[in-house]
């Protein structure tokens, strides 16, 4: 029984207690956009762009707990605006080149820019100079593509039961780190089974030598849109 | 360094959450935290290697690299510059022979700048060694550098280098009153501990930190929170630009702020409370050590605090440089040996703190206030103030005035009074509340400081008519870039972009469009950032464009577009390669 709700853009959207307004709107099949988010692991509120405005105020969907009485807009000229320059602001933090990237068709980022209308990266590009670690025997990591998510971080963590990854600096110097003594990915103890190894929503950490199994064309994102993927991945791990 | 290491963790218990003690003993020692260090750490304390790495990368002093013997630092507060601080941080390096930033080839010195060390009241400043300096001149320069030259031990060195003034101009309320030795305590237990709470409501007290919170309402909560234990934290990480008073009020008054903490201790039910220090005031880290051994030998600290049954103790944890950590929950984060990384809220310290468990975070001035409310009860205090915000406020006032110093004045006081009293004239405005605060133009002069109309953490910094606005946006604008932690996109990549931004349009390549984009990236960052940092990042700018559009505009060039970049510069590599430099290897930035 469960007569709690929600409104999200206008609807009505049940919840339970102790659920996020992300966990919410994903059993319901609303759409919020994320990066930093996965239903698997610990919320992270890092990336900003499920930022949703809880009754006028700006709060971030995957952290945020869903209460009675909140009147959520999620869809709206202003907020899509501003995601997509969140968006792009992770783009040109980088280096991302997604016609040479092998994640291309199955990058969560760059489906989220094209979810957004992203045409181009707006903002001055920091061209930082980053490393590729190619190391490790199965897996590797380009550090240009990093978005700080800590997706790795959790899913090493609360998955794989290792703590193989952390970030760590400051600001805009953040990065990367692996738990070695080395600090190189081949003296940790990760595996290419881990579950660290296989959730970075962008091309930061990638198999070795399964790049162009699939080929451009038939990628995931390459007839659907990232609502559609997410709602049937994500939407269905909230029904358990 | 095994044995060293062995016996620090040791001292320590080792507990990871004293993890920032332990790196300053090995920073102090190693002039750098060396990776063997990190290894045997980590073994020791149990904790991954890269919690160790972190800490160390994300507070400025640490470092992975040895420093000088002599590590100097230069405060780059905007009051620093006011003093000629680039022309004599450059007369330094050049009388070291070392490099802004690097350390001298012989390893004895380095130097480099730092953020606001929290003497603007005595600039040009700075530290050596994480020891405040103050009224830095070329002689005293001079004198340093002939210490440094032959290598005398900082013991041996001239007190005089070291002297902070406290510089209090005008007491009042809180800073009339003599320190208080146990008078708030029995005042507390002789009314009872709920009617104390009530009086601390009734004061009408909130936060003096600058957020204003309702002080007796965090306690009420953090009791009423089912826990068996609970923390008191007083935040001394007084890190905004321009503020200063917490510094004169832990070297004056300490007794009161540790009595203030022991009442809210006993009302709360918490048994145990932390001082959370910046590293900018290492020069009063022994001072309060003797204070609190004092009060434990009158019984005031320690196990049943004058008989009442009441045990409490207080620690002091010394932060390592990073602004964020006066954000609460990142001075949690930072005590528990963490980098400082706000936490997503709720919940809120009250409800889950320092190790999860129920936490009142409160400013040092808010302390001082709570201790003397306690003895003379909450009208005494409540009679002085507007409406809103009752009792006093402390100032710290810095820059174009005759009197910089400690002022302390009921809320309402209007910000004309204050200019008179510390002697500022010819006046072009005035930074309430710090970089994170607002810019006040000299017609706004009867504006109130006060939660309703201007609200403050207590910085004050007065800018006469030789000042230039885009200067101070400058610097304060590199200043958020410096100390923003990363955590959320918005912070992290804004806060850069806005320095980037800003730095076109002051270098004079900003055309049309860039003060549209601007304020589009102010807006940003303002809206969407996870914490009160990323959240005022931008009010320099958005506070200084809303007053001064002229002062921006008058930087642009008559161009529509113009590229944030220096167009010849960037071709010097290919004029290398080329063995070119004649005209037709130049380029002009815009045609003419």
């Amino acid at each position: 029984m469960n007569n709690k709700s929600i409104v999200i853009d206008g609807k009505n959207v049940p919840f339970e207690d102790g659920q996020t307004i992300m966990q919410a709107a994903t059993a319901a099949g609303i759409y919020i956009p994320h990066l930093c988010h996965n239903p698997g692991f610990t919320p992270h509120g890092s990336c900003k762009l499920c930022t949703v405005k809880v009754n006028g105020r700006n709060c971030s969907a995957c952290t945020f707990p869903a209460s009675e009485g909140q009147n959520i807009t999620n869809v709206t000229k202003e907020l899509n605006d501003d995601r997509e320059k969140i968006t792009q602001m992770l783009f040109v933090e980088g280096n991302h080149f997604c016609p040479s990237c092998e994640k291309t068709g199955n990058c969560n980022l760059q489906a989220v820019a094209y979810h957004l209308g992203m045409t181009d990266n707006h903002f001055p590009h920091f061209f930082e100079n980053r490393e590729v670690d190619a190391s490790h025997p199965d897996v590797m990591i380009d550090h240009n593509r990093c978005i700080f998510c800590t997706l790795c971080v959790r899913a090493s963590q609360e998955v794989d039961g290792k703590n193989v990854f952390a970030i760590s600096g400051r600001g805009i110097d953040k990065r990367l780190v692996v738990n070695s003594e080395s600090g190189l990915l081949k003296d940790s103890d990760l595996e290419a089974t881990d579950c660290a190894a296989h959730i970075c929503p962008t091309g930061a950490i990638l198999i070795k030598r399964t790049g162009y199994k699939v080929p451009i064309g038939q990628r995931i994102f390459d007839h659907s849109q990232i609502d559609t993927v997410t709602l049937a991945n994500e939407g269905a791990s909230h029904d358990e | 360094m095994q044995q060293f290491i062995r016996q620090l963790a040791q001292e320590n218990d080792f507990q990871a959450t004293r993890l920032l003690k332990i790196l300053r003993a090995v920073q102090a020692r190693y002039f750098h935290i060396p990776k063997a260090a990190i290894e045997q750490l980590a073994l020791v304390l149990n904790i991954p290697r890269t919690q160790i790495q972190n800490v160390i990368e994300f507070y400025s002093f640490f470092h992975l690299e040895p420093r000088g013997q002599f590590d100097i630092l230069i405060s780059d507060s905007i009051t620093d510059l006011m003093v000629g601080k680039e022309e004599l941080i450059n007369y330094f390096a050049e009388k070291l022979g070392v490099k802004i930033g690097e350390v001298r080839a012989d390893g004895v010195v380095s130097l480099n700048n730092t953020s606001c060390s929290g003497m603007c009241d005595q600039s040009l400043a700075g530290l050596v060694n994480g020891y405040a300096i103050t009224n830095l001149t070329k002689s005293r320069i001079d004198e340093i550098v002939e210490n440094v030259n032959k290598s005398v031990p900082l013991e041996q060195w001239s007190r005089d280098f070291f002297t902070v003034e406290d510089n209090i101009i005008q007491s009042g309320l809180l800073l009339n009153e003599t320190p208080i030795k146990g008078a708030a305590i029995k005042a507390t237990f002789a009314r009872g501990l709920t009617e104390t709470l009530n009086e601390v409501e009734k004061s009408g007290l909130r936060g003096r930190g600058g957020a204003g919170y309702t002080t007796a309402w965090k306690w009420k909560f953090c009791h009423e929170e089912n826990a068996d234990q609970r923390y008191i934290i007083c935040n001394a990480d007084e890190g905004e630009p321009g503020t200063f008073k917490d510094r004169v009020i832990l070297n004056a008054y300490a007794d009161s702020v540790f009595e203030g903490m022991t009442v809210a201790a006993a009302i709360i039910g918490a048994t145990q409370g932390f001082i959370y220090l910046r590293g900018e005031y290492l020069h009063l880290y022994e001072k309060l050590e003797a204070v609190l051994v004092e009060r434990r030998a009158a019984n005031l600290l320690g196990k049943n605090i004058l008989h009442h049954g009441f045990d409490f103790d207080i620690e002091i944890c010394l932060g390592a440089g990073a602004y964020i950590c006066g954000e609460e929950s990142a001075l949690i984060e930072s005590l528990e040996g963490k980098a400082g990384i706000p936490r997503n809220r709720p919940p809120y310290p009250v409800v889950s703190g320092y190790l999860n468990k129920p936490t009142s975070v409160n400013n040092v001035e808010t302390f001082l206030a709570a201790a003397n409310i306690a003895i003379h009860g909450g009208e005494w205090f409540a009679a002085f103030g507007t409406a809103k915000s009752k009792g006093t406020k402390i100032h710290s006032i810095s820059g174009d005035c005759a009197k910089p110093g400690i002022y302390e004045y009921p809320f309402g006081v209007t910000v004309q009074t204050i200019l008179d009293d510390c002697g500022a004239t010819d006046i072009l405005g005035v930074q309430v509340g710090g970089p994170s605060g607002t810019f006040i133009a000299d017609n706004e002069f009867q504006r109130k400081i006060a939660f309703e109309d201007l609200a403050t953490g207590g910085s004050f910094i007065v800018f006469n008519n030789s000042r230039n606005i885009l200067d101070i946006v400058h610097n304060f604008s590199h200043f958020f870039a410096h100390e923003s932690c990363g955590f959320c996109t918005p912070c992290r990549v804004g806060t850069s972009l806005l320095k980037k931004q800003v730095d076109k349009i002051v270098e004079g390549h900003g055309s049309a469009g860039d003060i549209v984009a601007l304020e589009e990236l102010c807006q940003l960052i303002k809206n969407y950032s996870h914490c009160g940092l990323g959240q005022t990042a931008a009010n320099p700018v958005l506070t200084t464009l809303e007053r001064y559009p002229e002062v921006y505009q008058n930087r642009l060039k008559k161009i529509s577009y113009e590229p944030g970049f220096d167009l010849d510069k960037s071709l010097e590599t290919a004029r290398r390669l080329a063995n070119r430099d004649d005209a037709a290897a130049h380029l002009a930035q815009v045609e003419e």
